[in-house]
Formats: structure tokens, sequence, C-alpha cells
């Protein structure tokens, strides 16, 4: 087998495709696999020891969001197992290629572990019960239909004979798998739906759990490396003669055309003469773009005459024009970097004829199509085994720059891993940054003060057509995920019915590299969108809350979190003294997201918030301590990026390299939140670690407006003395 | 240099100037203590000096020369949990838990100079960067563990 990564991506994409509509999943057969143990597969996803271990193998990745545990929660359900003898793994990427993809796809982002795996997830489940409990059977000599499995233990209901998984999975992996298993439905479930403890605690807090930058391979060595900080720049000069002398330095290498690293016995050997290594870049065409020009070529946009529509009906400018009242306001929102606890990392072993990847990845295949690619070898003579991360955030997804980086390295050492840590400072410098985007959004109202047309014009960065351009090319330019949160349908519909109404991107791409950043492209459109709510109720005279209700009729799940936010934080009761309050929801990934904000001010300035209450509507609800969590986290998240987080561009660079320019929340200034889950059910399951994320922030800002009759129309709020205590 | 890291010996052969946290984690090979920022920002390399909580990133290794140095492989009494860490698994504080182990060294100091804190002492104290955001669970358990 050899592909390209065009064709790798391709067929990754084709194969996706027929797992999202039900097709053929091979789910075991005669042949028994076995585990490395020796252990019988009895499918794809249940490997059982004889001891009645249970292991679940999934490829998703588990970066803290809970997504392990919530799937092996769901095969166990249909597995009938023993919970407490659940254990799980990651299948490699290589593996799982020459499976023909039996897991499914790896990515692990887009909220998307629970909502796109759950059917065939639990179908693996399912499918192993049967062969398990038709194997005993067979060996009892009775009809399977007599038999039932819990707990892992399969009983003949007329004899009472018992067996356990364990002695069966031998047997049970010989027999074809049937093809018309029934799922269970979610009112019986009793493994998921409820809140078990994860699988992956323990070793989070005894320090033995190994995380990318962790791993110690014999032989190892460390390398450090620094790439043109100037995106688009490349790699001049540098003066190895310098530092190969210093102590423990191996060797100072090129890597690609952009970076140079120094490998040495200890990373902090290399991290030290990397700091004296004399570097000369070309810095390129984009050596003077500021901030300041960044703004400009936005703004210029806001009025400009092309854009792509994203959600349209009625005529917006029409009855902008003839509105008895019209409003109007600019909004803006900065680049941000995900900043992971974990710095960026990979470690590779390169020789002629293999290639292995050791990484933490939301992505274990676009980590094998790194790998790959930067290997130079075949498909089969690479390999990437998944590590825990410290943290993703869309970050170790889509963008695998370190993989690459770390391949090239050892390419260049054959036969001796080296293990590629970023240090913080390269981390912020060469991030796959929140995209820029401005939003001018202009308001007409009628007499009675209803809303009559809208316009929102988004002006700022696709991140589409730097990662995925294909996707932007089919669409004639236009990128759809701009639009998330606001969109004509789907799973970021917009949750109003405006009479008339415009949602337009000016299309405007800096040379800064654009990323997926926690929650994407509803950050900004919650801000804008939710924010512009509030200035319409204000200048109509009506209360936010009804004002929204009135334009919510045809979005009952919209309406239906929003309200019961707005239930549960008083709204419309006089609220404690010194207390503002104020109100956002969106629809995102599927699942309908509201907040309520209760904040003081002091001085105009110092900002305590002081409790959210957010209702999320996910459809379903596997592990609700984990959602509970994820939306608590997800506020951390977003209220850091709200307040304190900038990525300002000058002389073509990022200028914040730390936490003491680039700050993140702290206990002191968390919130307490009370998350209200209540799922609706359906057919369309909704996503978890990224909605909520979007509906802080407004909520927050239009409390503060309320707080101080200040209108704050730009992120993040320390640019206007604002501070959060 | 000699350096007594959880009751251990350990002579390593190091740049003086080389900070704490690299000699913990690349000469005597303990990696539960976490590089997150080199600059004492964030706390993901909390450890215990003479029982202080200090973040080893910022501390250059011959200044913990003839001290006693605790690292969260070192907290846990034998096989028993420490009370800190046992409450961190009853409240599943951890989401991806890279900070954890900078977190729980920080709170256990905390625990032993206040062993009943206030939340106004928790605001205080505790000030390790979670980008994951686990702080209500972590108030949650750190209250948890000083009734234990």
């Amino acid at each position: 087998m050899t592909m390209n990564r065009r064709s790798f991506i391709v067929s990754s994409a084709a194969v996706t495709g027929g797992l999202a509509l039900g097709l053929e999943i091979p789910f075991g057969g005669p042949a028994v696999l076995r585990a490395a143990d020796g252990s019988p597969e009895v499918n794809a996803w249940v490997v059982i020891r004889p001891d009645d271990t249970v292991v679940i193998r999934m490829a998703r990745s588990e970066m803290g969001q809970g997504t392990i545990t919530g799937l092996a929660q769901l095969v166990a359900e249909e597995l009938e197992c023993d919970w407490s003898k659940v254990t799980y793994e990651y299948p490699t990427p290589g593996e799982s290629l020459k499976r023909k993809r039996v897991w499914g796809d790896y990515s692990t982002g887009g909220s998307r572990g629970i909502r796109m795996s759950h059917e065939y997830v639990r179908m693996g489940g399912a499918t192993a019960r049967d062969m398990l409990v038709r194997a005993a059977a067979g060996q009892w000599d009775v009809p399977a239909s007599q038999c039932k499995a819990e707990k892992s233990v399969i009983t003949h209901i007329p004899s009472g004979r018992t067996t356990t998984y364990g002695k069966v999975a031998e047997a049970a992996a010989k027999l074809q798998p049937a093809k018309d298993i029934k799922l269970k439905d979610p009112k019986d479930w009793k493994i998921a739906g409820k809140s078990v403890k994860r699988l992956d605690t323990l070793d989070k807090v005894t320090g033995k759990q190994v995380y990318g930058f962790d791993l110690k391979l014999p032989g190892m060595l460390n390398a450090a490396i620094k790439e043109c900080p100037v995106f688009g720049g490349k790699l001049k000069s540098f003066d190895a003669g310098r530092v190969t002398g210093m102590k423990g330095v191996r060797k100072v290498v090129a890597v690609g055309e952009t970076a140079v690293a120094v490998v040495a016995d200890t990373w902090w050997q290399a991290k030290t003469a990397l700091d004296a290594l004399p570097v000369q870049w070309d810095e390129g065409p984009n050596a003077k773009v500021s901030s300041e020009s960044i703004a400009e070529i936005l703004k210029a946009g806001l009025d400009a005459p092309q854009a792509f529509v994203g959600n349209e009906n009625g005529d917006a400018k029409g009855a902008l024009a003839k509105a008895a009242k019209k409003v109007e306001a600019v909004y803006a929102y900065p680049y941000q970097n995900h900043a992971p606890m974990e710095p960026m990392n990979a470690t590779a072993r390169w020789t002629s004829d293999r290639c292995e990847v050791w990484v933490p990845t939301q992505d274990g295949e676009a980590s094998f199509a790194a790998a790959h690619t930067a290997s130079g070898l075949r498909a089969e003579q690479v390999d990437v085994h998944k590590i825990n991360l410290g943290g993703g955030f869309g970050r170790r997804g889509a963008f695998q720059d370190y993989v690459t980086q770390a391949v090239n390295i050892a390419r260049q050492m054959p036969g001796t891993p080296v293990k590629l840590l970023w240090s913080r400072e390269e981390d912020m410098v060469q991030g796959r940054y929140h995209p820029v985007m401005q939003c001018k959004l202009t308001g007409g109202l009628d007499a009675q003060g209803n809303l009559t047309a809208l316009h929102m014009r988004l002006s700022g960065q696709s991140i589409l057509a730097a990662v995925r351009p294909q996707i932007v090319e089919a669409q004639k330019g236009r990128d759809p995920l701009t639009f998330q949160g606001v969109a004509d349908s789907g799973e970021h519909a917009f949750g109003y019915s405006v009479p008339n109404l415009l949602i337009d991107h000016a299309m405007r791409n800096p040379h800064v590299p654009p990323g997926f950043w926690r929650g994407v492209n509803i950050n900004q459109n919650a801000v804008f969108l939710e924010c512009f709510m509030d200035e319409l109720a204000h200048a109509a005279k009506q209360d936010p809350l009804a004002f929204r209700r009135k334009l919510m009729g045809n979005h009952p799940k919209n309406l239906g979190v929003l309200n019961a936010v707005a239930e549960r934080i008083g709204w419309g009761k006089p609220a404690p003294r010194g207390i503002h309050r104020g109100l956002a929801h969106m629809k995102a990934f599927n699942s309908y997201v509201a907040a309520a904000a209760e904040i003081s001010v002091e001085g105009g300035k110092r900002v305590k918030v002081h409790r959210i209450v957010a209702a999320t509507d996910t459809g379903y609800a596997v592990n609700p301590a984990q959602i509970d969590r994820q939306v608590a986290g997800s506020f951390v998240y977003g209220l850091s990026g709200l307040f304190m987080q900038e990525c300002t561009v000058k002389d073509g660079r990022i200028q914040e390299t730390n936490f003491n320019t680039y700050d993140s929340m702290r206990i002191a200034q968390m919130p307490k939140v009370e998350s209200i889950i209540m799922p609706t059910g359906g057919t369309v399951w909704g996503g978890v670690g990224e909605p909520t994320i979007c509906v802080a922030a407004p909520a927050v800002l239009n409390a503060f407006f309320r707080a101080t009759g200040q209108r704050i129309r730009s992120v993040p709020l320390k640019n206007h003395g604002i501070e959060l205590v | 240099m000699r350096l007594s890291i959880n009751g251990k010996t350990h002579d390593v052969d190091v740049d003086p100037s080389t900070p704490l946290l690299w000699v913990i984690r690349e000469q005597v090979g303990l990696t539960g203590t976490k590089y997150g920022c080199g600059i004492a920002q964030c706390g993901a390399c909390t450890v215990h000096v003479d029982g202080a909580p200090v973040r080893a990133c910022s501390l250059p290794a011959s200044a913990a020369v003839g001290k006693k140095i605790t690292t969260i492989e070192g907290l846990a009494d034998g096989g028993t949990l420490h009370k800190v860490q046992k409450a961190w698994v009853e409240h599943e504080v951890p989401q991806c838990g890279y900070c954890q182990a900078g977190m729980i060294m920080a709170v256990a100091a905390l625990l032993k100079e206040k062993p009943r804190p206030t939340d106004a002492d928790i605001n205080a104290s505790i000030t390790n960067i979670c980008r994951c955001g686990t702080f209500q669970q972590v108030r949650e358990a750190i209250h948890a563990a000083a009734k234990a």
C-alpha cells in the first residue's frame, strides 16, 4: 500500500462518509484477531481478557474532555459488561489503516468525539454482546434466545447455569457477527447517561500519567527548535560553530526551510544552546505587517461591495432604508492562541525502512499523514503512537507542524529517537490563531420597536481558506464555517427569525496562520450577535429577554435553554444590590446553549463575575458530571479570552511570548457556575466540549452594560482598562 | 551536586544554574513535575523545598542543595495517597491533568500552613493556571481535603 498525503486524506474522507451513512462496518470474523497480550478480540472495539477485563478500543483522543470515558460507557452499555472491569486503549492509526479504518475517524475536534461516533461504538458493543451470548449458548447447546447477559455474566435462564465473558470470549471471536442488532432505547440505559467516574483519573494525581513530553526511550536525545518568527519567512543561516562545543550538544540542524533545531542530551542543554545560537532569518514580504495594518484592511471590508452570503431572507438593505429607527455598531475580535499547558511536542525515530512517532494528538490520522509525508517512506513503514495530551483546544488536530519537524530532525540522525519540545515562547509565536474578525451590525426597528431588518457584515479571516482550501474552492470562495452560530441551517443555525436578514462575509486573509480555537467562530459571532441584540432591545426600550423571545417562536430549543437560564438566574426579579445581569444563547455543534451572568463592577473597571447559570441541550447526555465540568471549563477558556488575551502583531510577528503578557484566569477569578443539563432527545446528538464557550462572553458584556451604561465592542477587555477580579 | 528528593539522595552532574525543574525531570527522571512557562507564572512545576511551595522552573538547582525536595511522586505515604490526592480522585478534579501535579503540590503546602483555608485564603495562595478550567472542582476538593 502506498499513498501520498492527498490520496490519504481523500480516502479518509470517503471512508468517513461511509461510516456516517451507516454502511458496512467490518465486525470481527472467523479468524481470531488478538491484542498484544494474546487476548481475543471479539470485534474491533472489544477485547476480553480471561480475567473478564474488558478492553475498549477507541480512535478518538482524550485530552481532558472525558470523551474516552463517555465512549466506553456507550460500548459498555450495549455490551452489558461489568463497568468496574473496563479499561481502554488506543489502536494506532497504522493499524486502523491496515484494517480499512475499522475504528472510524480519529479526528477529535469540532466537539465530535461522541456525537459522531455514538452509533457505531454502540453497535460495536451490541454486536460483541450478541456474539458472547451465542458462544455461551453454543457451549451449553441451548438456544441463545434463552440466555441473557448482565454485568459480564451470561445466564441460561431456564437452567440458571452461568458463565462469564472471559470464559467464552475465545469462542465468541470465532463467530460471524450478526447484522440485525437493535440498539437500546436510551431510556433503558444503565451505564450511559450516568455520571460514572472517569477511567483516567488516578495517574493524573500521582504524577504517573505519561504525557507526550514525559516520554522516555532508550538512547533518546532532546531537541529545541526556533522557527522564523515572521510567518512566511525562511531560515537564512545559523552559526553552529558557536554552540557545538557546549555541554551535551550533539547536532545543530536546519529543519525544512524555516527552522533550526539544536539536539542535545537534555532539553535544557538544547534550549540553552539554541538561545545562544546566532540565527539569520529571511523575513520575507510580511515583515512590516502590524495589528494596526491588519485592522485597517478588515475595516475596509465592513463596507466592501463584495461579500459571501451566509444567511439571507427578505430584503434587509431595502427594509433598513425604510426603518423607523436604525441602530448600527462595529465590533472586533482579536487573534488568540490556544496555549495548552503542555507545549507542542513529538518524538520520532527514523531509519531508512521505518519511522515511528509518539505524539499527543487530537487526530492520530493527521499525525500519521504528516509523519508519512516527512518520512519519505511508504505508508506501511510508518506508524504513530498516540500519547496523552496536556490539553488540545484545537491546536493539536488539523495542524501537525511539530510532527513534521520531529520527523525531519530524526531523519538527520537515523536510528536515534529524538524528542522535540517547543518552549512556551515558541508555542506562543508559532500558533494557529483564533482568526481576527470585525463585524458591522445594522438593525432596523419599526415604530413599535419590532426588529424588521438585520444586516450582519463580517470582515476578516477565513480558517478554511488556509486549512481546507478545497472546501472553500467547492463553495466558490466562500467559507461556510465563518457563519457558525448564524448559519441559515444545520448544526450552527441562527436562533432568530428576522423578516429581512442578511449575514455576509468580506473575506480578508492576513498572513498570520489561523486555526480552530475551542469553539472556533462561535466565539466572535456570539459576541457580535448577542451583544447587538441587547443594543437593539435597549434602542427599542424593551427588556433584552422579552425582545429576543419575540424573534424565537420558530426556535423552540434555543428558547428552551434561554428560558431555563432566565428562570434560574431570576430574570425579571430584582437582583441583589450591586449585581447586574446579562444573558445570551446560541446553537452550536448541534447543541443549544444559553448563559445568564451576574456581575458587579467596581469603579467602572474592576469586574467580578459572581455566578453564571448555563443551560445545555445536547440531545443526549452520556455523562452529566463530565458535561458539567466541560461547561465550567469552557467558561474559564472563554472568559480568559474575553478579558485578557490578544496576540498582537508587530513587524510581522506575534509579540506576546508567555503567560506574563498572555494571561489566563486563576481560581480567584472563577465564578460559581451552575449548569442545567437538559437533553431533549431526538435523532440528533449535540457536542459538549465547545458550544457553551461562546455564551459566557456576551452574557458578561451585556451585564457590564447594565452595570455601567458602557457598551464594550472589542475584545479583550484589558485594552479598555477593564480587569477581571 | 547532591540533591535530596523524596527522601533519596541524588548526585547529579549539571551546570549549577540549571533550573531545579529540569534536573528533577532530566537527570533524576521524575516526570510528574511539569514545564508550562519557564518564568514562574503558571505553577505547573510546583514542588516543595523544605516544605514550602516553589516554582522549580525558576530556581537554580544549586539553590536547593542541602534542602529537602518533595515532588508529586513523593507526596503519597508509600501506598497511601495524601489527603489532597484522595480528594482530587473523589471530586474528579483533573481534566487533561497536566497542571494538576503542580496544583496538588501548591494545595498540599497551603493546607500545611492553613489546615482550614477560607475561600479568600485559597484565592490568595493558589495562583496556578489551568487551561481546562478545573477551578470549581479544585475549590470543592480543597475544602473536602481540609475536612478529611
